[in-house]
């Protein structure tokens, strides 16, 4: 909440302005039964055409001037309310962006995706509608009761008995049948499930022969969901019986009080008529309330979950220069934070002086967040420039987990990583991952050109050098084939393509920017087996001064690397050449037996 | 699809009928919800009258008629109270109705979907399926609801206040009824001008999400590449443009209420004066005058509500007509009168002349004959996305063959009864789906009576009993949607599981390409193995461990079955089969 309103701080002037002439607009409603009253009394009893016609201008004219302050008060609150959202979502997203890994692994990309989007709508609306109704609602209820005041102090006191037991059905009603709703809801998403899962399994559910069981379960969800519906449908059914008893109740009892004091001669008959109206006249605008009132605990729901984003630090910061300033001041507005002067260079040979390792792991353990054992315990292994490395394991046994240390997306729990004789904590994260290329398990691509696609590896990649990637990377036939060039339009996240022509494109964007390392991480497995030979040759002919990671669960992609590194359960269990291993690795040599056969086993043994 | 909301007519009355067709189970319901309608807006309308009445008695000093005020009152009481019953009634009756209705067409729909054959659901998006089963028909009740509640008593409301007020005075009546209409021309000025802008502001939020969903999504990708940069001016530059549209629509939008209150202000002006007048000149009392301003107010309520309404009520039948759309296509054929159940199959399997494709103009399978003998193995092998899964769904009869026919130990399978056709194969697919629920229950999807005893013995020649084992509730542990706290490994084991306590005769396996456990796949392909003794398996098959033990390799590509034969017969071919083979050895 203090994050909203210093954001909201920056357009003081809308968001005091808003308020403000919405209760202006207000303070000439409540003047329009004192006027009708004057009609009546005034001109009707003096039989005074003139004056009549002079009170009908007036209410006219109050309504236009009611009209002008309320579009100005519009105005302002959608003004502060867009502006506002615009900045919070702006720093939102440059948080989001400089988060680490770790960060983006505990909440989620698709809960952040919902943050940036449906939470931040859901805040603008709601400080729309407060600037526009929070101050006006309560104002016009209070207003009308001091009115009453002002015409006759006993018929007033009816307001102040009816007023809070109003508040108190009206309030009471939301607040029971709101968590009520919550169920509803929550019954409705057990229907969405048994839908989806159906969907999902259709095969085996005909295989099984289980579709009557499974309609069966649906229509117990949904009967349940009806019940929820119809209990809190009665509940909620009961506010506008309820109120509009008390507002008539009220009524009598005005007209009745009123009745005394005429007979008194205290008040006149036209009197009575406002006191009437100004009673109709609070209900409507308690309604309104309630209304705001879901409307804001929404927003604010809303809003303290953005606030927990943006309280979230990114773990990892850089090495080399300075931390950056914190994000997040609303001075920045909409514009762009200019970024701290990062040295663009990346190529960085210098620290190569002390030994000849391009990548060097010492005892390094790891533990992902909030995990109970180690992903990785105690890995050593140190690989020259220009090696291929292949490393094999099983799901878990922390393949991805020991690539993903070397350019810094995770920092180790103890030991160290060190890139051409420098430890990666070192370096500038851009001056360190400039130096790699990476290919991630699952081929990304994104909305754009081909061009633009593989210009993500280097700014200012030639169309000679992407063209040079596409080829290495056996993408040049299908690129060829559809006959547009670099300008071949990809889909939000390449949905025209296949995935194996998606996983090559991913290899060609990681080869664009010639990066001295290159990690792929499982990113042949949609390939057949003859693409992914022939992509493996390639890589082996072209790229001689680059060290290679190779990640698969293939056997067959691995066999050929200079080194391999067997991984069971978070530890080194071998590392060789396929040979070595072979005769070394009981694990590797089981896997190998699983996917080669028997005679080729035996004879890449000898 | 869901950016259409508007129908054109024909389908719009074609919809409102099937909806009305779901009411009538409900008529006596909606008649008495009419019935109490009519009667709470009637006593609605009483009130002021009556209000107007009890000022008529407060004249001035000394001339309070208390006794007729007591009475009036107290009428007002009990109307007052009755009122609020039939409201409170009709509300209750209303929501009944609805979620009933709402209810059988859910439940109808649902039934239409595991009637409907594979190829409608293969080619349409599973989210697009349930977003019309979960939003549109939610969407379609809100509507109903709304309609039943407001849409009846606006118009009586409108109707009945016109009558008294006629009743009262004619000419004020007049005033009134000129007035109004200025509201619907500014209301529906305003709405023109919104509904552009606030298409304009959709589509920059359009633009907005999908950036963020693409970025965000895939945060780790440009994060890897530095992007972040390059991704904030884009999302700045929309960002500017969002708010631009989303000041206009926000404040277009916010300018009805103010501008239609402004004109009841008119309305209520007008009365008043006009009013005023009549009641110098006599032919009205203050009381009159009184019930009059009351009506005024709530007079243009109603027409506000009813466009509301209209909009609600059309964006429902497009929802609904999605929904009934859906339920129209096509459900399976019925299975012939004369299909008899298979049983007692011995693994027989004979493929005579079959052709078939999914698209009319491009044919898949062609001209395809094979015959099986009990027992043997057949690999289906070639690139992923060549089609081998067409095989598997005209086996189990997902799909039927255009022409040619696959028979069963001598039983076309069209002539047998889909059931039977299905028990006698065991499936597992590479897709491993689990049900939430337990293990156990997952486990005895095919047998659901069978004994725990019966489970586990499934589970220990799956291999994987010992996993289970250590889960923190054993064979009770809930599954969660998709099987999210299962490794793919372990679901692998579970659908093996599955098949194996119920041991059909016939088999139809996908081994899994990668990103399974080495660990895992051993024991999986143990338990391939041990499933396999003695029954005729289909297998798609990556190991060239198992193509070779094959008795039959289908090689396929882009659809087609090119060849067929055994591992040495191919391999002496050198077509297709022999490169593919070969390149396993080439690498490096």
């Amino acid at each position: 909440m203090k994050r909203l309103l210093r954001y909201l701080s920056g357009y003081k002037l809308e968001s005091i302005m808003g308020p403000l002439f919405k209760m202006l607009e207000a303070s000439f409603e409540l003047f329009v039964p004192l006027v009708v009253a004057s009609m009546i009394d005034t001109g009707i009893r003096n039989g005074d055409t003139g004056y009549i016609l002079r009170m009908g201008g007036l209410l006219i004219l109050l309504g236009i001037v009611g009209l002008s302050c309320s579009l100005t008060a519009q105005y302002f609150a959608a003004k502060a309310s867009v502006l506002t959202a615009a900045c919070l979502r702006n720093d939102l997203f440059s948080h989001i962006a400089r988060l680490s890994y770790t960060e983006i692994d505990t909440i989620g990309t698709s809960t952040l995706i919902t943050r940036m989007t449906s939470d931040l709508n859901q805040v603008q609306t709601g400080i729309n509608m407060v600037l526009r109704l929070f101050l006006r609602s309560p104002f016009v209820v209070f207003g009308a009761m001091v009115m009453a005041f002002t015409v006759n102090r006993k018929a007033a006191m009816t307001f102040v008995v009816v007023i809070p037991l109003l508040s108190v059905v009206v309030f009471g009603i939301l607040l029971i049948s709101m968590p009520l709703y919550k169920k509803v809801q929550k019954q409705l998403d057990q229907v969405m499930l048994a839908t989806r899962e159906n969907l999902l399994g259709v095969r085996v559910i005909r295989a099984f022969n289980r579709q009557k069981s499974e309609t069966s379960r649906f229509e117990e969800e949904n009967g349940l969901l009806v019940q929820f519906q119809v209990f809190v449908g009665k509940i909620a059914a009961l506010l506008n019986p309820v109120t509009y008893i008390l507002i008539n109740l009220a009524t009598v009892a005005v007209i009745w009080i009123g009745a005394a004091q005429v007979d008194g001669g205290i008040i006149t008959q036209g009197r009575v008529v406002a006191l009437v109206n100004y009673m109709s006249q609070i209900l409507v605008e308690l309604i309104k309330l309630a209304n705001l009132i879901i409307i804001i605990s929404k927003s604010v729901a809303c809003m303290n979950r953005v606030d927990a984003v943006f309280q979230m630090e990114p773990s990892i910061r850089d090495g080399a220069e300075p931390q950056r300033e914190g994000f997040g001041a609303p001075e920045a507005g909409l514009g762009q934070k200019e970024k701290a002067g990062a040295p663009e260079t990346g190529s960085g040979q210098n620290g190569s002086a002390g030994n000849s390792f391009k990548v060097e792991f010492r005892d390094v353990s790891f533990l992902y967040a909030g995990a109970k054992e180690e992903s990785l315990s105690h890995i050593d292994f140190s690989v020259k420039k220009g090696e291929t490395v292949g490393i094999i394991g099983g799901t878990g046994s922390g393949k991805t987990t020991v690539v993903n240390l070397i350019p810094r997306f995770y920092d180790t729990a103890s030991g160290h990583v060190l890139v051409d004789g420098k430890e990666v904590r070192e370096y500038s994260l851009e001056q360190l991952r400039g130096k790699i290329g990476v290919v991630p398990q699952k081929a990304v691509l994104f909305k754009g050109t081909l061009r633009e696609n593989m210009q993500w590896g280097r700014k200012d990649a030639s169309d000679e050098e992407i063209y040079r990637a596409l080829d290495i990377a056996q993408a040049r036939e299908f690129v060829d084939s559809k006959k547009k060039g670099l300008n071949l339009y990809i889909d939000q996240g390449g949905r025209n393509l296949s995935g194996g022509q998606k996983q090559r494109l991913t290899i060609a964007r990681a080869l664009v920017r010639r990066p001295e390392i290159l990690i792929l991480d499982d990113s042949s497995s949609a390939l057949d087996f003859a693409t992914d030979a022939k992509l493996r040759r390639a890589l082996k002919e072209s790229t001689d001064d680059m060290t290679v990671f190779l990640v698969s669960q293939r056997a067959a992609a691995i066999k050929h690397a200079d080194q391999i590194l067997v991984l069971d359960d978070g530890e080194l269990a071998g590392r060789g050449t396929h040979r070595e291993l072979l005769n070394t690795c009981p694990l590797y040599r089981e896997i190998c037996l699983s996917q080669l056969s028997k005679e080729e086993v035996e004879q890449d043994g000898r | 699809m869901a950016g259409k909301k508007t129908l054109d007519k024909n389908t719009s009355i074609k919809t409102l009928k099937q909806v009305l067709g779901y009411i009538k189970r409900y008529r006596l319901a909606v008649a008495v919800s009419i019935l109490l309608a009519t009667i709470t807006v009637a006593l609605t309308l009483y009130v002021p009258v009556l209000i107007g009445q009890a000022v008529d008695h407060i004249l001035g000093p000394g001339q309070v008629d208390y006794e007729s005020l007591i009475r009036i009152l107290t009428r007002i009481g009990i109307v007052v109270l009755l009122t609020a019953a039939a409201q409170w009634l009709m509300n209750h009756i209303n929501n009944v109705i609805t979620y009933r209705v709402v209810k059988d067409i859910r439940t109808r729909a649902f039934n239409h979907l595991e009637q409907l054959p594979l190829s409608y659901l293969d080619s349409h998006p599973t989210g697009d399926l349930v977003s019309r089963i979960i939003a549109d028909i939610d969407q379609f009740s809100e509507g109903l609801l709304m309609g039943f509640t407001q849409l009846f008593t606006g118009v009586m409301t409108i109707a009945g206040t016109l009558l008294f007020m006629l009743s009262i005075n004619p000419l004020i009546t007049l005033v009134v009824v000129v007035i109004t209409p200025v509201s619907f021309l500014v209301a529906s000025f305003i709405a023109k001008r919104t509904f552009a802008m606030f298409k304009k502001q959709s589509e920059a939020r359009g633009e907005l999400t999908s950036l963020i969903d693409e970025n965000l999504g895939n945060l780790k990708v440009v994060q890897a590449f530095g992007h972040q940069e390059e991704a904030e001016k884009q999302l700045a530059e929309i960002n500017r443009r969002l708010a631009d549209c989303s000041l206009r629509a926000t404040f277009f939008s916010s300018i009805t209420n103010p501008a239609t209150r402004f004109v009841n202000g008119l309305v209520y002006a007008g009365v008043g004066t006009a009013g005023a007048y009549g009641v110098i000149r006599g032919f009205l009392t203050v009381g009159q005058l009184s019930s009059f301003l009351n009506y005024a107010n709530q007079y243009t309520k109603p027409f506000n509500e009813i466009s509301g309404v209209v909009t609600e009520l059309q964006n429902a039948l497009a929802s609904a007509s999605r929904v009934f759309r859906l339920m129209e296509e096509p459900a399976i054929p019925e299975e012939a009168p004369d299909a008899c159940a298979l049983h007692e199959v011995e693994g027989q399997v004979a493929l005579e002349h079959v052709n078939f494709s999914y698209v009319p103009d491009v044919k898949l399978i062609e001209n395809f004959s094979l015959n099986v003998k009990p027992g043997q193995r057949i690999a289906l092998v070639g690139p992923t996305g060549c089609g081998k899964t067409t095989v598997i769904n005209l086996l189990m009869r997902f799909y039927d063959v255009d022409s040619g026919s696959i028979s069963i130990d001598g039983h076309d399978i069209r002539n047998v009864t889909r059931k039977s056709l299905r028990t006698s194969y065991g499936m597992v697919l590479q897709e491993t789906w689990l049900k939430s629920g337990t293990i156990r229950e997952n486990i005895a999807y095919g047998r659901p009576e069978a004994s725990l005893e019966e489970v586990v013995q499934a589970a220990k020649e799956a291999h994987a009993h010992s996993f289970i084992k250590r889960m923190p509730n054993g064979y009770d542990t809930v599954i969660t949607e998709d099987g999210g706290n299962l490794s793919q490994g372990q679901k692998q084991l579970l659908c093996i599981a599955r098949v194996m306590l119920c041991l059909p005769p016939m088999l139809i396996l996908d081994e899994a390409t990668s990103s399974i456990d080495t660990r895992t796949e051993i024991r999986i392909q143990k338990a391939f193995a041990k499933m396999m003794e003695g029954r005729t398996s289909f297998i798609v098959a990556h190991r060239l461990s198992t193509i070779r033990e094959a008795d039959v390799i289908l090689v396929m590509k882009d659809g087609h079955i090119i060849e067929q034969g055994t591992h040495e017969s191919l391999l002496e071919k050198g077509g297709f089969y022999s490169e593919l083979y070969n390149s396993q050895f080439a690498a490096g």
